[in-house]
């Protein structure tokens, strides 16, 4: 009961604000009757028509889902398997060092004609222009976090001959959990920042494609719930990806917090 | 894979050879000579302490008996064998538990993860856990907690419970009580001393507290000058059994005190590296 009581008002505490704004949007755009800017009341019914209705809500959002799931999946482990390499072989590091601080001030989406060049203007395209594009943040946290582990804990690994594998995925990796999860977030938004300018060129579905068709046949209301959309869609992503660094730092979490009571 | 279960005190083992002996043990960083031939054995169920005072080069001569360092000079030899890289029958306790401890892993997952690492099934080496920490002194309990969630002393237990579970023939200590309080520290010192006794363990402790080393030792190897040397190897004739306050005010204590005092101060005074570290 309590429990339930605690949960309730967590949410009550991350959602009050958003609903007093939605409200004030409301009845500030009741009477609205500017083109570009329609009454929420219209937009939320378009939102209701096209992102709602399941088959509606599949054809606009699964190609989306879609990129962001293998787009980013293949960022987080392209990203962390070469940090790791990097952050491990020095002198490798040092030769690779300038291509990669050149590589990564490119913007993802700067390469966008490029990709459809060499991959096509399909899904696999915008799939790994978004790995690519991602895949930056988590690869230098990573680098940087396998660099700092403690060395005392390397020296204890030697001195109990803890073979490499588990050295590497249960003390280096644990050990640069929180900046690899720190670079994560980072690429997580690249990812649906990539994922909807990728989906205005060439698509046939997804949040992208249905903005850019919205716009061009002057369906505002249509185009504003795709910005809704896309406003839950991150919001809820973001709350994944809290769950899951809860879960996997929580050592970080509770230890953080009981250093900052010890001071 | 081997197990760690190389056997401390194996009662077939050869009583002659030693658990672990330095000979002309030497080491230089670049020009720089810390080490200048160090020679000492340790005997199976032998507690040795090394002295010497700070910046003399105990934490590089602990790393290059620990394997962790390859000597540049002379020869490491554990029960006999020339060795140059850590090997199954040598434990070390960390000076800084803080950092020797992973954080983001349970007591009980530090303590098993040697064990793991050497080939024990899961089941084992937990048992074998659960029994280290209870020699140390710790509840069942304190398992499941995250190390930082216990105090410095309880740390260093469980530091201390994880080199015994891996079962070593040498354990290894370097510094190990420096960063608890006094009283922590006395309780940390009979401790080891009845883990010692008990266990029959061969521990080879490095400290630069004198009063701490006599009342540990079998014998106390006193280094000094710049590079470093064995200045002396006094022997501690103080019984088995030992206690904080009687052992301490006892004539013999004060004694082999005065002496391994002397030797300290002599290689502190006369020591080029001494004047600069202090």
């Amino acid at each position: 009961m309590s429990r339930l009581r605690t949960w309730v008002s967590l949410v009550a505490l991350e959602l009050w604000l958003p609903l007093l704004l939605v409200v004030i949007w409301w009845f500030a755009s009741e009477n609205s009757t500017s083109v570009y800017f329609p009454p929420l009341r219209v937009i939320l019914q378009s939102f209701a028509e096209n992102w709602l209705v399941p088959e509606r809500a599949l054809a606009n959002l699964g190609p989306s889902l879609q990129v962001i799931g293998l787009g980013y999946g293949v960022a987080l482990l392209g990203g962390i398997a070469i940090g790791t390499l990097l952050g491990l072989v020095r002198p490798f590091e040092r030769a690779v060092r300038p291509i990669v601080e050149a590589l990564r001030a490119i913007p993802g989406v700067a390469l966008l004609p490029l990709f459809i060049v060499l991959f096509g203007i399909d899904q696999p395209m915008r799939i790994l222009l978004v790995a690519y594009g991602a895949a930056w943040p988590v690869l230098l946290n990573t680098l940087d976090g396998v660099r700092a582990v403690e060395p005392t804990l390397l020296d204890m690994a030697r001195i109990f001959r803890v073979g490499r594998a588990r050295r590497l995925f249960q003390i280096i990796l644990r050990s640069a959990g929180p900046q690899i999860f720190a670079g994560a977030r980072i690429s997580l938004a690249i990812t649906l920042i990539i994922m909807v300018v990728s989906e205005t060129v060439g698509a046939s579905g997804g949040v992208g494609y249905f903005l850019m068709t919205a716009k061009s046949e002057f369906r505002i209301s249509s185009m504003w719930s795709a910005i809704v959309a896309l406003g839950i869609l991150g919001y809820l992503l973001n709350i994944l990806f809290r769950i899951a660094e809860r879960y996997v730092l929580r050592w970080h979490r509770l230890q953080q917090a009981r250093l900052e009571k010890a001071s | 894979m081997t197990t760690p279960a190389t056997g401390a005190n194996r009662p077939e083992a050869d009583g002659d050879v030693p658990a672990l002996e330095a000979r002309a043990l030497g080491h230089s960083y670049g020009p720089r000579e810390i080490l200048g031939g160090i020679d000492f054995s340790i005997k199976r169920g032998e507690f040795v302490c090394i002295v010497g005072p700070s910046g003399v080069g105990k934490t590089t001569l602990l790393r290059c008996l620990s394997g962790l360092q390859k000597a540049t000079a002379g020869e490491l030899l554990v029960l006999g064998t020339v060795v140059d890289e850590p090997q199954p029958g040598v434990a070390v306790v960390f000076q800084d538990y803080s950092r020797s401890l992973m954080p983001w892993t349970s007591v009980l997952h530090n303590v098993t993860l040697p064990l793991r690492a050497n080939g024990l099934k899961t089941a084992e080496a937990e048992e074998r856990a659960r029994q280290a920490l209870a020699q140390v002194g710790l509840q069942p309990t304190v398992a499941d907690l995250y190390p930082w969630q216990l105090s410095g002393g309880m740390q260093q237990r469980v530091a201390i419970a994880r080199a015994l579970a891996y079962n070593p023939t040498v354990l290894l200590m370097d510094e190990p009580f420096a960063s608890v309080d006094a009283q922590t520290r006395s309780d940390l010192e009979d401790l080891v001393l009845r883990l010692q006794r008990e266990l029959g363990l061969t521990v080879l402790l490095v400290t630069h507290d004198i009063d701490e080393a006599v009342y540990l030792s079998d014998r106390v190897v006193a280094l000094s000058g710049s590079p470093a040397r064995v200045a002396d190897i006094v022997d501690v004739p103080l019984g088995t059994e030992r206690d904080q306050i009687e052992t301490k005010s006892t004539h013999e204590f004060a004694e082999v005190r005065a002496k391994v005092h002397g030797l300290v101060r002599h290689a502190a005074s006369s020591g080029p590296a001494a004047s600069s570290a202090s």
